[in-house]
């Protein structure tokens, strides 16, 4: 038949259509190049270059100056501690879900909303957290009034490194929780099972089987989170208005003119945090390949 | 005493997120002294200026859902019937801007298609919407790519595509009659999150200085007590109607999923 | 001596009652199967055995202990399951070292013991590998080495062949059974294999619909079935269709053919009931033995290698026949009018 003579044909005959089997990828691949690849690496190549393009490590050293380490430093301390909130809370809440024995119809609208307010971040974020916590905020107030707690006085300030991690677990939280679900979902009841049939205790089972098993889900998950709260600055910027040193923060400025004196410092900002958040997602990849290798 | 627990994270849990939320609502109506009122929100939706923005990203995320979709569907077809090697290169890319944070790739875009470049893009009006568009697809691209591939994956595309061939279809015609209506329940999902996250966005529009929706309630925020809040609830319902309407259309599935 | 006793156990879920009033006494070493298909609750009273869910009425003693007080992990119980879970986290050596690890073994105590159960099931050159690296039967003999560790007093095997391939299911099921035999421990079996069951058990337990239609040896269940199910559920049966002539002296008509048979009729004459016959029963050689004859025409022959199996139209009835294969004669063909020459005591008449 016609229709068997073309199949086969397109079948023993694919080095003659190779060049045409790439084309159809080239939309893509000049998508991507133009809009991705290339981008990064004008800035990565760009850190390492004088303004009139001669090689240099003036740009990275540069960066070692005291206030500009201090925003990194700041950087590095905001994601770390709202990547390690967000995964102790959201394994928390994602542990009482999965497994916490409550009804079956909690899961679904949990996880809906984790999808909503891992998305709500940036400029309304921040204004929500200003209605609530800021100086004339709602829980504030109610605080103030009904039970006689200042916030101000007991040192709480939402225009903070405190109120800015308080606030990146709006989103951050969510993250854990619908990332370490299906980790959470993965662990098979026959484990619990045979644990526990050999002697083990919920606590030894916990111990010695489960928890290994999702530490790998866990710290990747952390890798993640701390990426992702690095590389934020919508909300930074609506919630403190560019005076917090971050690098986020800084970078803008600096794409906005040049606040540092130094264009290519520019570039040896972003490539700075193109390593930072590279490596945390490498670790992540890593972390969740070695754990899948074992579930198989 | 499990259940102690599990329900009490869960209140925990419920509070942090629930309190936020009920204080933007509750400052949004307080504008008028002393009572609740609509005014915040009669005096946004009032704006000329948050009209104008609102329009302009509206726009820009159908543009770029548009683009994204011509973009990442026959591709993500084409690397799965013919160039099945490719795929985690593929995957890895579109996982990149989820690595290279927006403020860096917007700046790389400013650095490299100024006025000065082989491509001055920022150099005109329009050239800055196209690229402020190519920006907002590269943001959405891992979640559209994601969605797409998902939903190409609980279909047999290989012998679908042989089975339209066979009967003399085209390449266009096995696109829209056949893939595309296969996978729209997965292309809508993607088109919905990229709506999302096109609306709120604030760092690239900001950088590029566009009039878009981000910059416009981050100004607001900058001046204004009772408005910002007000925006806040809109930007929110935006957000868990986009995500509701993913929930729902998924609901639609012909073809069964399997569970990621 | 009676070592494992289920008296009146019932279990429900909701208003769902998935175990009816089941009572078996187990000897100490016995080898017994569940049988049944899925959802005749004999995964259910095997979990009950290991503690995992609770009977709704009824005891279990093991070594006349009452077990209802007794959480799953202080029953001293092994246990195999079909997904062999496992812990992906640990090499083998780990794993099997697990229940003897929480009893708080010293840790050369344990590496003798380890390697000796290893060296049970063969496997001592991969104690350093993980579950991911081996085959679903080396996986499975090391959850039974883990099941075997601790020495427990009862062996409890959920399906454990299901998920394996045909060749390593017969292989593997002689190797659990000799395993048990050297070691003398009180095994219960699950399966819905009944060549598995027929073949490595002492004694048989076939499950429908959450009640024990019949316990017994292999030998009993295959040749006495007490019920329909039974009888159709263990092994192949052929039906045929008969009608009572005469209770008092056992006659039923098959077709034209009147004959008798050697169980009591319940039915008046004339009522339709149904006879069961094994495949392997008669012969159609010249000369072979028996008191009966049904005439028929073949309708299939297939040549199976050390099996043919024939299958008949009797009077309507289709009734399948093996035969061993003999290579001086030909096997019947297609239309050939054949006479099968059976005894009446192969003839069993199904009440249930």
């Amino acid at each position: 038949m016609a229709s068997d003579s073309t199949a086969a044909s397109q079948t023993t005959r694919p080095t003659r259509r190779l060049p045409l089997q790439w084309v159809g990828i080239a939309p893509f691949a000049a998508f991507a190049l133009l809009f991705l690849i290339l981008p990064t690496m004008k800035i990565v190549i760009g850190a390492f270059q004088t303004p009139d393009g001669s090689f240099t490590l003036e740009n990275i050293q540069g960066l070692f100056t005291p206030s500009i380490l201090a925003a990194y430093w700041i950087s590095i301390k905001i994601s770390l501690s709202s990547a390690l909130l967000g995964c102790l809370i959201g394994f928390g809440m994602a542990t009482a879900v999965v497994l916490g024995g409550l009804p079956p119809w909690i899961r679904g609208p949990l996880l809906t909303f984790s999808g909503v307010a891992s998305n709500f971040a940036g400029v309304p974020l921040a204004f929500a957290f200003l209605a609530t916590l800021g100086p004339m905020g709602l829980v504030t107030v109610f605080l103030r009034t009904q039970i006689g707690i200042d916030l101000r006085s007991l040192g709480f300030n939402l225009l903070s490194f405190w109120g800015l991690t308080l606030t990146y677990l709006f989103f951050q939280i969510p993250l854990m929780v619908l990332i370490i679900t299906p980790a959470i979902d993965g662990l098979k009841r026959e484990w619990k099972e045979a644990a526990s049939i050999l002697g083990a205790t919920n606590l030894q089972y916990w111990r010695m089987v489960a928890f290994p098993i999702l530490l790998p889900s866990i710290l990747g998950t952390l890798a993640l989170l701390f990426a992702n709260a690095f590389g934020a600055v919508a909300t930074a910027i609506a919630l403190t208005g560019s005076s917090l040193n971050i690098v986020p923060i800084l970078l803008f400025a600096q794409s906005r003119g040049d606040v540092l004196g130094n264009p290519h410092l520019g570039y040896a900002l972003a490539f700075g945090m193109i390593v930072v958040t590279g490596v945390a997602n490498a670790i992540y990849i890593w972390l969740r390949a070695r754990s899948e290798r074992w579930l198989k | 005493m499990k259940k102690f627990w599990a329900w009490g994270a869960l209140a925990f849990g419920l509070l942090y997120f629930v309190l936020p939320l009920i204080g933007m609502t509750n400052f949004s109506l307080k504008m008028r002294r002393g009572e609740y009122s609509f005014d915040a929100y009669a005096k946004v939706l009032g704006d000329p200026q948050f009209q104008q923005t609102f329009t302009y990203s509206v726009t820009m995320a159908l543009v770029t859902i548009l683009f994204g979709v011509i973009l990442v569907v026959p591709t993500a077809y084409w690397v799965r019937l013919r160039l099945p090697g490719l795929r985690p290169y593929i995957e890895f890319v579109t996982l990149l801007p989820l690595v290279i944070p927006a403020i860096v790739i917007v700046f790389g875009y400013i650095r490299l298609y100024n006025t000065s470049s082989w491509l001055p893009l920022t150099g005109s009006l329009m050239g800055t919407n196209l690229l402020l568009m190519f920006g907002y697809a590269t943001l959405s691209l891992p979640y559209m790519y994601r969605a797409v591939d998902t939903g190409l994956s609980s279909i047999d595309v290989r012998t679908l595509t042989e089975a339209a061939q066979s009967l003399g279809a085209g390449w266009t015609r096995i696109l829209f009659r056949i893939i595309l209506p296969n996978v729209l329940i997965a292309v809508l999902s993607g088109a919905f999150l990229t709506f999302a996250i096109v609306i709120g966005e604030f760092t690239m529009a900001a950088l590029l200085n566009r009039p878009a929706f981000g910059p416009y309630m981050q100004l607001l925020g900058a001046n204004r007590a009772y408005e910002p809040a007000a925006l806040a609830v809109i930007a929110f319902g935006i957000t868990w109607g986009c995500l509701g309407l993913i929930q729902l259309v998924s609901r639609f599935q012909k073809t069964t999923q399997r569970p990621a | 001596m009676t070592f494992l006793t289920l008296t009146n156990i019932q279990k429900s879920f909701g208003p769902v009652k998935v175990v009816h009033d089941f009572n078996m006494a187990i000897n100490k070493g016995e080898f017994v199967s569940f049988l049944g298909p899925s959802g005749c609750g004999k995964t259910t009273i095997l979990r009950m055995v290991a503690g995992f869910e609770t009977p709704t009425g009824g005891t279990i003693m093991i070594n006349g202990r009452d077990q209802s007080s007794l959480k799953p992990n202080q029953r001293n119980i092994g246990m195999v399951f079909q997904a062999y879970a496992l812990f992906p986290n640990m090499n083998v050596f780990d794993n099997v070292a697990f229940g003897l690890k929480i009893h708080g073994m010293p840790k050369a105590d344990i590496e003798k013991r380890v390697k000796e159960m290893l060296a049970l099931i063969n496997l001592d050159h991969l104690a350093e590998r993980y579950p991911y690296q081996l085959s679903g039967g080396q996986q499975q003999r090391v959850a039974l080495a883990r099941a075997l560790a601790p020495k427990p007093q009862v062996l409890l095997l959920d399906e454990p062949l299901s998920a394996l391939d045909a060749k390593i299911r017969v292989s593997l099921r002689e190797e659990i059974r000799q395993i048990q035999r050297q070691l003398g421990i009180t095994t219960i079996f699950v399966t819905h294999d009944q060549e598995e069951a027929l073949s490595i058990s002492d004694r048989v337990v076939v499950m429908n619909a959450g009640r024990a239609d019949q316990i017994g040896t292999p030998f009993e269940i295959y040749n006495k079935p007490s019920t329909r199910f039974v009888a159709s559920f263990v092994g192949t049966l052929n039906l045929i269709e008969a009608k009572v002539v005469d209770p008092q002296n056992s006659t039923v008509a098959i077709g034209d053919l009147t004959i008798g048979i050697k169980e009591k009729i319940d039915a008046p004459a004339g009522t339709t009931v149904q006879l069961a016959m094994r495949p392997e029963a008669g012969s159609i050689m010249d000369g072979a033995k028996g008191d009966t004859t049904l005439r028929g025409e073949v309708v299939s022959s297939h040549f199976l290698g050390s099996v043919i199996r024939t299958r008949i139209n009797v009077a309507g009835n289709i009734v399948s026949f093996d035969m061993f294969n003999d290579p001086s004669i030909a096997p019947p063909s297609l239309g050939d009018t054949v006479a099968l020459k059976i005894d009446s005591a192969d003839l069993l008449i199904l009440q249930a």
